[in-house]
């Protein structure tokens, strides 16, 4: 019962590291996913007064995918009965040329300006309209989400750690008597500590299974995937297969760091 | 003949200017069953410690099985361990392992297969008469079977000595016969050496042996 005890602590406490590290992971992943989103939404709207093709827009700024220009024949259609066709006929030729420039990712308001400015810098080009306001605020509220729950996932591996190492301290403590005997007869440390890496390495096992089983949980509630679609992101919270093996990489690096600090302290205090 | 434990001017202590053992000198032989008696305090636990590199030499020299022991490196010390086999007063047996497991200990730590172990355990606790006893644990055993155990242990890896720390101090009359029977045995039959320490040398020895005695933090051999 008490050996439970001991095994359940060190499994919750792993566990509790995994968990915050893979709500950093979702989390990073969630404002990928939306940077994208973003980035397909978003265009800037260039008025000249010159014909350019996608090439030389491309070659104003490396930021620019694509480019395509706005058809103004269903604005001047709409006016074909208020106008005659003679004042139509001039209108269509002094009527600048409208353009959506789609850009190779979200950009920072920063990186919009000097878009913007290099841009105006052409003689042909009118105006330059960047719409980045509406965009900016969701997305840096979202940055500020992520460094929110970075902070706190460091916390958490902090404070977990700590308590992992006490749990350890107890374990070492425990076998005491085992090792001091295996001492006697010439056993090496590694020989000695064989138990404690062993029970180490069972419980970062364990503790990856568990956090496994607990995000394969949240998928089948999808209350999560519900409330990501609330925003129009579609991502894949938990990748069984490398997420998993990166979960279970980190709780064995923990674990067996934490059980090394312990086991080669008390070989130098001995 | 060649010397498994040479001491020159051994100074022994636990606090720095309390010798326990003070400038001591004496040899013991390879193969030879050696008796070291004192009274209670005496220091006689202590210079067994020392052979095993429990406690450091204050002074003097000691070498053992050709190590010198006085600034001796782990590695060099747990090497030693693996060829020597000890008996404690409080038999010092892994309360969590079963008896077979215990007397497979030395035989672990020196990296023997499971054959080989399992082959040599089995033989070696049916000389301490505990064959049946293989899969208990120690709490569940009498002092005079724990003792065994522990003498079993301290053969399995057939070292070349065994110091034993009074085997026989609180056993019955038949677990103390079983014990200076193997001790005995392996002495004259593997020709391993043996340091007992004790209060009284026991009547029933059979082997030729030395005798050391201590007294006020000398030790002479008793002729």
């Amino acid at each position: 019962m008490k050996s439970l005890k001991n095994h359940i602590s060190l499994i919750v406490a792993l566990f509790t590291v995994l968990f915050a590290v893979q709500i950093y992971v979702a989390v990073d992943r969630t404002i990928a996913a939306y940077e994208t989103r973003l980035k397909n939404d978003y265009s800037i709207i260039v008025v000249s007064n010159k014909t350019f093709t996608p090439v030389e827009f491309k070659a104003m700024d490396n930021l620019v995918e694509r480019s395509e220009a706005i058809a103004t024949d269903q604005v001047l259609n709409r006016l074909q009965g208020e106008m005659t066709k003679q004042n139509l006929d001039l209108l269509k030729l002094t009527l600048p040329k409208f353009y959506r420039l789609y850009l190779n990712r979200f950009p920072t308001p920063s990186e919009i300006g000097k878009l913007q400015k290099r841009l105006q810098k052409h003689p042909a080009i009118v105006r330059v309209e960047g719409y980045a306001q509406t965009h900016d605020t969701v997305y840096k509220l979202m940055l500020l989400f992520k460094d929110v729950v970075q902070v706190f996932s460091i916390a958490i591996a902090a404070v977990t750690s700590l308590l992992i190492l006490k749990e350890m301290r107890l374990w070492q403590f425990q076998h005491s008597d085992r090792k001091s005997i295996m001492a006697l007869f010439g056993a090496p440390m590694w020989l000695r500590s064989a138990v404690l890496f062993r029970l180490a390495i069972v419980d970062a096992i364990i503790a990856t299974i568990v956090l496994c089983l607990a995000f394969f949980v949240i998928d089948q509630y999808g209350w999560m995937d519900v409330l990501l679609q609330t925003v129009g992101i579609k991502i894949q919270l938990f990748n069984f297969l490398n997420d998993g093996v990166r979960s279970l990489l980190i709780a064995l690096g923990v674990a067996i760091a934490l059980t090394l600090t312990i086991v080669i302290g008390n070989e130098e205090e001995e | 003949m060649d010397k498994v434990i040479i001491a020159e001017n051994l100074s022994l202590s636990y606090k720095e200017f309390e010798s326990i053992i003070s400038k001591a000198n004496f040899s013991i032989d390879a193969g030879s069953f050696v008796f070291i008696t004192g009274a209670s305090g005496s220091g006689k636990s202590t210079l067994l410690k020392s052979f095993y590199g429990a406690i450091t030499p204050r002074a003097g020299s000691l070498m053992v099985g050709g190590v010198k022991m006085n600034k001796i490196s782990t590695s060099k010390l747990n090497f030693l361990r693996r060829h020597i086999g000890v008996v404690f007063q409080d038999y010092k047996l892994i309360k969590e392992w079963t008896i077979e497991k215990n007397v497979m200990l030395p035989l672990i730590i020196s990296g023997y297969t499971k054959d080989v172990s399992g082959a040599q355990v089995q033989k070696l606790l049916g000389h301490v008469k505990l064959i049946h006893q293989a899969g208990k644990y120690p709490p569940e055993l009498s002092g005079g079977e724990q003792q065994r155990v522990a003498m079993a242990r301290a053969l399995a890896h057939n070292p070349i000595l065994i110091l034993a720390d009074e085997p026989t101090g609180n056993l019955d009359e038949y677990s103390s016969q079983v014990i200076w029977n193997l001790l005995e045995g392996a002495n004259s039959q593997l020709k391993t050496t043996i340091v007992v320490v004790t209060h009284h040398i026991p009547s029933e020895i059979t082997v030729p042996y030395k005798h050391f005695h201590i007294e006020l933090g000398n030790i002479h051999e008793v002729s």
